[in-house]
Order: structure tokens, then sequence, then C-alpha cells
């Protein structure tokens, strides 16, 4: 036996019972700790513990509708399924990679790319892989729900956009939340991968618009497999909204404007409600109703001509010879010139020693007021300009509505611009040259104006100077209204010299705007005018470009109208952008067969333009241009 | 003294107190998995039961005397064993901790807890100082150190770990010095710094130490199943959730809890109330362990059943610290609940040497 043996050996009994202490202590502290968590604790783990179990999957509730203003459905909602992605085990997801990139049609690149986007964001918040799931992609997600359990279905409501482009701009698009709305509204109101509206009135009334979504809780096990439904928390819809766009109306001004660069733009004079409103080239909101892919982006952003610039409230061009509607209004308020001032025109004249040229080369003879703005006289409206003086013109050109916003309901609206001296200095660090006045009582030089700007203008001038603040919102309130007084024969010398424009023998908008009505039977209708036509670059920076380059550079015509003559109901601009016609002989029927279209509609006969778009023919009523104001080719 | 001759005495007590904590730890095994592929697993642990059981009462009769003599050759016997364990032993979980025998892994370092409560009870037993001289203190060193390197290079810094109390406690049974205990705590210090910054730990089980002292950094990395435990446990509530009523539980959040973190699972549906009357349990065990030290007919019987405690009370406090956040998930198991057949099998054949040591007590 070995020398470990002997009964002889005292146990060490007091240590012992130490050690009894130590096991007692030891379990008095760990109960201590369990005490801690389950009862101090307990409602904070309860907490994560529903958190952990319960999975709360949005049900996105539908935005709102566009109506027009007799209630018909523009813009309109259609249900389709998201494919989510949850991401909760990085590890599960780099094995299933290649089968989800290979089962749901989509590139490896993309889906890593998204996943490194979302690195930061919390694990449990899901990414959409594929925003518009097919068929066959339902399918393939539900027969592998027990493999790939990290994929999820989403049931949202998509926009539905009328085809064509159809009132793109005013309509606008909506996408995902951008991470600076998201930083702005401070988390509560959106969560990453809402869908708010980015442009036009989708943004204006996304309040409006946005419902408040759903959701629905649903028992998940730690692998997040769902269990049970526990509750469903029905969405909220977004309310719809009615727009003061006339479809009729809206149709005829898209079918004009079709291939052309440029706006038009329908308003009531009366209270400001837009009917009519386009803009071109557009885009399809419909291509951002999913998720736009960047290339779409990037051409749409890429294109030279800009598609996704509502020109009819962000093209700022110089009027032309619009202008002299305003300069007439001008004039005849404050006497300077005279009323009965009268000026012989031979086609040129001199003025702060240069020479300026009428863009009729012959001449127009004695010209007065009248005859003056029915034939756009160049000579006339140089010798009001230079009597008025750049103080004065910018005076009446600001007070009755240009270079500034005109309030309309729709986001990005560019404010243009009014030069004056103070301007010049203030930018160019020195004097305003007299010459610039003499440009800018033809609409030239320094001054930029919106097509909305126009037509507010010549409405509030029609109106006897009450210019309303143009909506689109059916029930838009306040509608904010400027009074600039304008004495009742100012109005009726310059709107007798517009009806002239379009009703007079050699007025600019006759040879095309009168037979297109009278065509029609609508001689009653007073339809009064005035065309404008403005180069689209000065006439120096003209003389720098070879002759292929100057060719590139067309003409900006303009026609703002009215109708009837008194009590207009009905104002229309036209810009059509760097036409080759050298006339404002483009923009003038296009107002013209739109008055046509709305008197035709007002008084119950067929609207002959949409039946003419319905016809494969096509309407034939583009003749030739005549001359309309090739104004200022000598700036 | 009483004559009993060869006949043998178990201590009822201590297997009634640990037959409770089997049935609970069956119990909550049933409820953990019965609605999940592994249901059915209490019946597997029942047959571990079994096994160990016999192994117990076959351990119970063999003369401790005979163990404690063979205690060299038994410690060679671990070391080659754990030697084979690294070099040939069946990979699980990415550890080398198995070896198999008759179609069964079986965990090398379990056997080995139970060689080193021998070797070390032996050793304690022959020191016949008042204190352990600085000589013995290396020599324990060593008898320890070595076994435990292997176990660490499998790696398994939880059962590694599992051998120092033995020796400790030893150690304060056959007094220490002061100053001695001081420098022994200043060198593991330095050994834990070292280890920590070589090459000693493994990422994983640095990461493990890491996220212990601070769960909440990475919720769904290694933190996760701190945390997971604690939202368990904490919302179990004074009186839990019910029997298979826990959804972190019946949902799976809960990690292993069939096993390492079975505590938790009870302690989610049997609340505090169920914790209290675990843990007091454990507490009954324990101190019927002192109770048998106590009541040993020597020093070597008594050093035995301390082992037996040490490594009891040890498991314990890590199992059910590292539940409630307290302690890193080392992967040690919950003596006798725990579902594994290994950790099953030490536990009753290290009761098996506690009723030896009881048998004995009467002998002479």
């Amino acid at each position: 036996m070995a020398n470990w043996i002997g009964s002889d050996q005292k146990l060490p009994q007091g240590r012992l019972i130490l050690v009894s202490y130590v096991v007692v202590l030891e379990v008095i502290l760990l109960l201590i700790g369990f005490w801690k968590l389950q009862i101090i604790q307990s409602g904070h783990f309860a907490d994560l513990a529903e958190k952990n179990r319960i999975r709360t999957i949005p049900i996105i509730a539908p935005r709102g509708k566009m109506l027009d203003r007799y209630g018909r459905v523009i813009v309109d909602n259609y249900p389709s399924f998201s494919i989510l992605l949850l991401r909760d085990d990085p590890a599960q997801i780099k094995r299933d990679l290649p089968q989800i990139t290979s089962g749901l049609d989509i590139t490896a690149q993309d889906l890593e790319q998204q996943l490194t986007e979302a690195r930061d964001e919390p694990k449990f918040q899901p990414i959409v892989v594929k925003p518009e799931a097919s068929d066959a992609d339902l399918a393939f997600v539900e027969s592998h729900r027990a493999d790939l359990p990290e994929l999820e279905l989403m049931m949202v409501q998509r926009r539905k956009y009328p085809p064509d482009d159809f009132l793109a701009h005013v309509i606008g698009y909506v996408g995902e939340v951008s991470p600076e709305q998201l930083a702005q509204s401070g988390g509560d109101r959106y969560k990453p991968g809402d869908i708010v509206g980015k442009a036009g009135l989708e943004r204006q009334y996304n309040d409006i618009l946005t419902g408040t979504d759903g959701m629905r809780r649903i028992i998940v096990n730690s692998v997040g497999k769902p269990v049970r439904t526990l509750d469903d928390t029905e969405p909220i819809p977004g309310k719809p909204i009615q727009l003061t766009i006339d479809l009729d109306m809206q149709r005829v001004v898209e079918e004009e404007m079709a291939g052309k660069v440029g706006a038009m733009i329908a308003m009531n004079p009366q209270n400001g409600e837009i009917l009519a409103m386009v803009s071109r080239p557009a885009f399809d909101p419909n291509d951002f109703a999913v998720r736009i892919s960047r290339k779409e982006w990037v051409d749409l952003n890429d294109n030279p001509n800009k598609p996704l610039l509502n020109r009819a409230i962000q093209a700022q061009l110089a009027p032309g010879s619009v202008f002299k509607i305003l300069e007439s209004v001008a004039m005849l308020e404050s006497g300077t010139p005279p009323p009965d001032f009268h000026v012989f025109c031979p086609g040129y004249g001199m003025f702060y020693g240069q020479i300026r040229h009428d863009w009729e080369p012959k001449g127009h003879g004695e010209v007065d007021l009248h005859k003056a703005i029915v034939h756009s006289c160049d000579i006339f409206f140089y010798n009001v300009g230079m009597r008025l003086g750049i103080d004065k013109l910018s005076y009446y050109a600001s007070s009755l509505g240009l270079g500034k916003l005109t309030g309309i309901d729709l986001p990005s609206e560019e404010p243009g611009l009014v030069p004056s001296e103070d301007w010049e200095e203030r930018v160019y660090h020195h004097k305003w040259y007299p010459g610039s006045t003499i440009s800018l009582a033809i609409g030239q030089g320094p001054i930029e104006v919106t097509p909305i700007q126009l037509v507010r203008s010549i409405s509030g001038i029609a109106m006897g100077g009450v210019f309303y603040q143009p909506h689109l919102l059916k029930d838009f309130s306040p509608v904010k209204t400027v009074h600039f007084p304008i004495s009742e024969k100012t109005v009726e010398e310059v709107t007798d010299g517009m009806y002239g424009v379009v009703n007079e023998d050699g007025g600019t908008g006759h040879l095309l705007g009168y037979p297109i009505l009278a065509q029609a039977k609508l001689q009653n209708v007073q339809f009064c005018g005035k065309t404008g036509t403005a180069q689209t670059i000065s006439a120096k920076g003209l003389l720098r470009l070879t002759a292929s380059e100057r060719h590139s550079f067309g003409y900006n015509t303009w026609f703002v109208g009215f109708a009837p003559k008194q009590n207009p109901e009905i104002a229309i601009v036209v810009l059509v952008q760097d036409t080759h016609l050298e006339a404002g002989g483009v923009a003038a029927p296009l107002a013209a067969r739109f008055i046509k279209a709305y008197f035709e509609k007002k008084y119950g006969q067929p609207i002959q333009e949409l039946e003419a778009m319905a016809s494969p023919a096509k309407s034939g009523s583009q003749s030739q241009a005549s001359d309309a104001a090739p104004a200022a080719r000598n700036q | 003294m009483r004559e009993q001759g060869h006949s043998f005495e178990l201590d009822w007590w201590l297997l009634f107190i640990v037959m409770i904590i089997c049935v609970v730890g069956l119990l909550e095994i049933y409820s953990s998995t019965h609605n999940s592929p592994l249901h059915g697993m209490q019946w597997k642990q029942l047959i571990w039961i079994g096994i160990g059981f016999a192994g117990m009462l076959v351990l119970s009769r063999i003369d401790y005397g005979a163990l404690l003599d063979q205690s060299l050759l038994l410690y060679l016997l671990s070391l080659g064993a754990l030697a084979v364990a690294l070099v040939v032993g069946n990979k699980h979980f990415g550890a080398r901790r198995w070896i198999e025998i008759w179609g069964v892994d079986l965990q090398v370092s379990e056997l080995v807890k139970l060689i080193i409560i021998i070797v070390l009870a032996r050793y304690f037993s022959e020191v016949r100082t008042e204190r352990l001289t600085l000589a013995d203190l290396v020599k324990i060193g060593l008898l320890v150190g070595v076994p435990a390197g292997l176990i660490l290079l499998q790696p398994d810094l939880g059962t590694a770990m599992v051998l120092v109390p033995v020796a400790i406690a030893g150690a304060f049974l056959a007094g220490i010095d002061w100053k001695h205990a001081a420098g022994v705590l200043a060198l593991g210090a330095v050994v834990a710094v070292a280890g920590w910054n070589g090459h000693v730990l493994k990422p994983y089980q640095k990461q493990r130490l890491a996220t212990f002292l601070n769960p909440e950094n990475s919720p769904r990395g290694a933190g996760y199943q701190i945390l997971q435990s604690e939202i368990a446990v904490g919302s179990g509530g004074f009186w839990g959730t019910g029997f298979s009523k826990g959804s972190q539980n019946q949902l799976g959040f809960v990690p292993v809890r069939y096993s390492d973190f079975i505590l938790a699972a009870l302690a989610e549906e049997q609340g505090f109330f169920g914790v209290l009357i675990t843990l007091l349990l454990y507490l009954a065990l324990l101190l019927r362990l002192i109770d048998n030290a106590q009541k040993a007919k020597d020093r070597a019987g008594m050093y035995l059943v301390i082992g037996v405690a040490a490594i009891f009370a040890f498991q314990v406090l890590v199992n059910a610290g590292m539940v409630i956040g307290y302690m890193p998930v080392t992967g040690i198991p919950l003596p006798f609940m725990s579902y594994g057949g290994s950790s099953t099998i030490f536990g009753f054949l290290a009761l098996g040497l506690v009723m030896n040591v009881r048998t004995k007590r009467f002998v002479n």
C-alpha cells in the first residue's frame, strides 16, 4: 500500500466548513443575478422577447388617385408583389446568393451592391430585391419557402400612370425615399424603402396622397420562418386629389405638341385654374413606378432635350415679341410716349448710335400702337422702349408678373428674370447700357420668362389687372390674387391689337389662326393673341459658330392668347423651341386649334382635334408658316 | 468501529437530489425539443443517465485505494488519450474532442476530469507538511497544466478551465501560504494576459470573451447567444411562461437550449421560481458532497469528494453565470441537466467516486 493511506490523518474540518460557505455564497450570487434579470429587468426583456418573435410586415397603403376636373381617373394604382430579402443571416444569404440570383433572374452584381448599400441599415430591415415580381418569380419564392426562408413576398400598390407620357410633368413620379429625406423626417415620417412623390403633383401633394401603411404582425421562429399571423392593422389609403385639368383639353395639347420641343398651358384667366399643361419631350412616369434602372435614369438626364424638365414652369427664355404687349400696357398706363404716338417705319432705325432692323425689311410705313401690335413692328417698339427707359420697362414687366414665381402648385418652378439698372450693376458691375433697353423693347436681351408667367401675365392684362395664382388642385385655396389695376381704355386698346393679330389682314397670327376658327364656324369667338419669336443664341454668339453649328440653333416661337376678347374664359401659351421655321407661325396655329377645340367642347360640338387623333390620317391643318415676327435677328 | 466487510452503502440522499435534477433536465429537454426536429432527445438522455448510473455502481465498488495506486498510469493514459484525440479524434463544431468508442463519440476530456481528481487527491494526500511548499505548487501546476494545455489545444477553453478549481480547492484544504496564493494569482493573471496577446487562445475564444464583455455590440454575431439567453431568462419573470410555453425557447431563439443553455430555457418557462428550486437543488447537492467529504475516512477520500464538488460547483457557476451574461460562453454543461453523453456519464462516474469514499468510511 502506498504512503497515502492512514486514518491518522485528521481532516481539515474548519476549511471544509469554509468551502460550504463558499458554495452557499455562490448560489446566492447566482440567484441575485437571476433576480436582476427576471424580476427587476423582466419588462425590458419581455419587450425584447416580443420583438424577437414578432415580425412586422408593412401593408402598404395605396396612394390617393388623381382625378381630372370632372372626376375622371388620371392616375390609379394596381396591386403587385415585391420580393423582399431578409438580411438576418448574412452567412445564409451568401450561401444562397447564386440560387436567388438565378431563380429571380437578377445579376449577382446588382444584389451584392444592394447588400453593400444596406450594410449600415438595421439587420431586421429587409431589402427589396425585385420590386415587381413576375408570376415565375412568385412561383420561385413559394416553392423555395423551406430552403430559401430569407425570401419574403410583400404586396404593394403601385402607381398606374397614363400611357404615352400623358401629363407626365404635371403628375411627376414617385420613388423610394432618399437618404436626405429620411434624415430630414427624423425617422418618424418615413422609413427606408417608403415610396414618396419625387416630382410634380406627386411631390407637391405627397402629404395628401400618402396614406398610412398598415401592418401584419407574424410570429416567426429563430430562423425567421413565419409560424402564424398574429394580427393585421389595415392601411389607411391616401386621399385622392381632384385636378383642374380637363382630360379632353389635355389630350388636345398632348397631341398638338407631339414630337416637338416646348410647352403649352391653358388656363382660366378668371380663377387661375390650369385646364391643360404639357411639356415636351416628356418621360414615362411608369418607368419610375417600379424602380427606374440606372441606365434609364442616366439616359433621361443626359438627353440633350432634357425630358425631365417641365418647360411649362422651368424653361426660362426670352419672350420675344410677346413682350410688346406688356410694353404697350406700360406705354398707355404711364403715358410715355402718349397714346397717339406714331412713327414711320422704313424697316430700320438708328438707336443710340446703332442701326436696328425691323423683322420686315420693307418696313411697315406709318405705324401707331394698334398697327404696331398687329404687325409686330419692331421699329415702333424700339422707339417706345427708348422713351420709357429701363426703369419703367422693368417696373411694368415685374408688376405684370414677369421675372418672378407665379406660385403654381408644382415644385421647382423657375423665377425667370427681368433686368433692371440695379441688377446690371449687381451682376455685371457696370452701368446699364441704354442699347440694352432697345433689345428689351422687343423681348430680347437679358430677360427670361417662363410659359406659366406669360399665360398668367396675359390673362391678368385681359382681366384688367387681376392676376390669379395658377393652380392645378381643384380645391386650391386661397388663390393668391394680385391686383395691378389697368385702365379699361388700356385693356381695350391692347386687346384690340391682340384681336387684330389673329383676325386682321396682315396680322402676324391671322393667316393661321383665323382660318382655323373660321373653318370651325367659330368666327364669333373673339380670339386674341400675340406671336413672338426669339433667337436661342445672341447675334454675337451666332457669329462665332460655323455654318453647320449655326444651323443647329433655331428659334423659340411663342404664342400667347385668350378668348373671348371680353371676359376671357380661356388663356393659352404655346412655346415651340428650336424650330427652324423662323416664325411664330409654328405656335399660333397650335393655339388656334386648341381654342377651337375648347369652344367645340363648350358648345357641345365634336372635338375635331381629338377625332383627328383617333383616325390614322393626321389633321392636315399644318400649312406653311408665315412671318409672325421673326424679330430681333439684329440683336 | 463497525465491521461492514465488502458491503457498500449508497448515499441515498445524494442520489435522490441528483435524480430530481436529472428529471428536471429531462423535462426541460423534452420541452425544448418536442416541437422541433430534435424531438425525442429526452429518451437519448435517459439512456445516457442509465449508462452513467451503471458506471456509478461499478465505480463505487472499486476500492478507491486501488484507483489512487494506479494514478500515475491513469494520468499517462489520459495524456495519451488526449494526444490521440488531438491527432485522430473526430471533429465536431471545429474542435477535436471526441474519440469514437463502440460507435459512440466520447469526449475524452470528460474522462480526464475524473482522472485529474484522482491524481490530485493522491498528490494532496501525500503532503505531510502544514502548508504546501513552493515545490508542491509547481508540481501541482504541472500536473494540471499538461492535460489542461492539451485540452486547450483541441481547443476547449472551458473544459481546460474546469481542471483548475480541483487544484485550487485541494490546495486550500491542504493549506497554502497566502504569499504563495497571491503569487499564483499574479501568475494566473500574467498567463491570462499572455494567452490573450499570444497565440494560445483561438480567435473565436477571444471573440467570445470580448463579446462577453459587451454583448450588445454584435446582436447577430457572437454576442447573439448571450443576448438571446438573457432575453429568454429575463422574459420569464417570476413564475415563468409555463411548461413548453416559452416563446424564445419554443421558437428556437435560445441557443443550444437543450444543452449548454438549458437553464435559460428553464428560466423562461419556469421563471425565477423554477431557477430558485433548481439552484437550491444544486446547493443541496454540493452541501451533501461536502458533508461526504467531512465524513471521509481519510484525507485522500476527502480530496476525491472535494475534487468532484469543486468541478460541479465550478460548472454550475460558469454555466448559470453564462446564461445570465455574467460569464463568457465556454460550452461548459450544467451537471445532470444539460443534454450530453460524455458529461452525463462523467457526472455519474464522479458520483461513483463519492459513493466509493462513503462506503469506505466505516472500513477499518
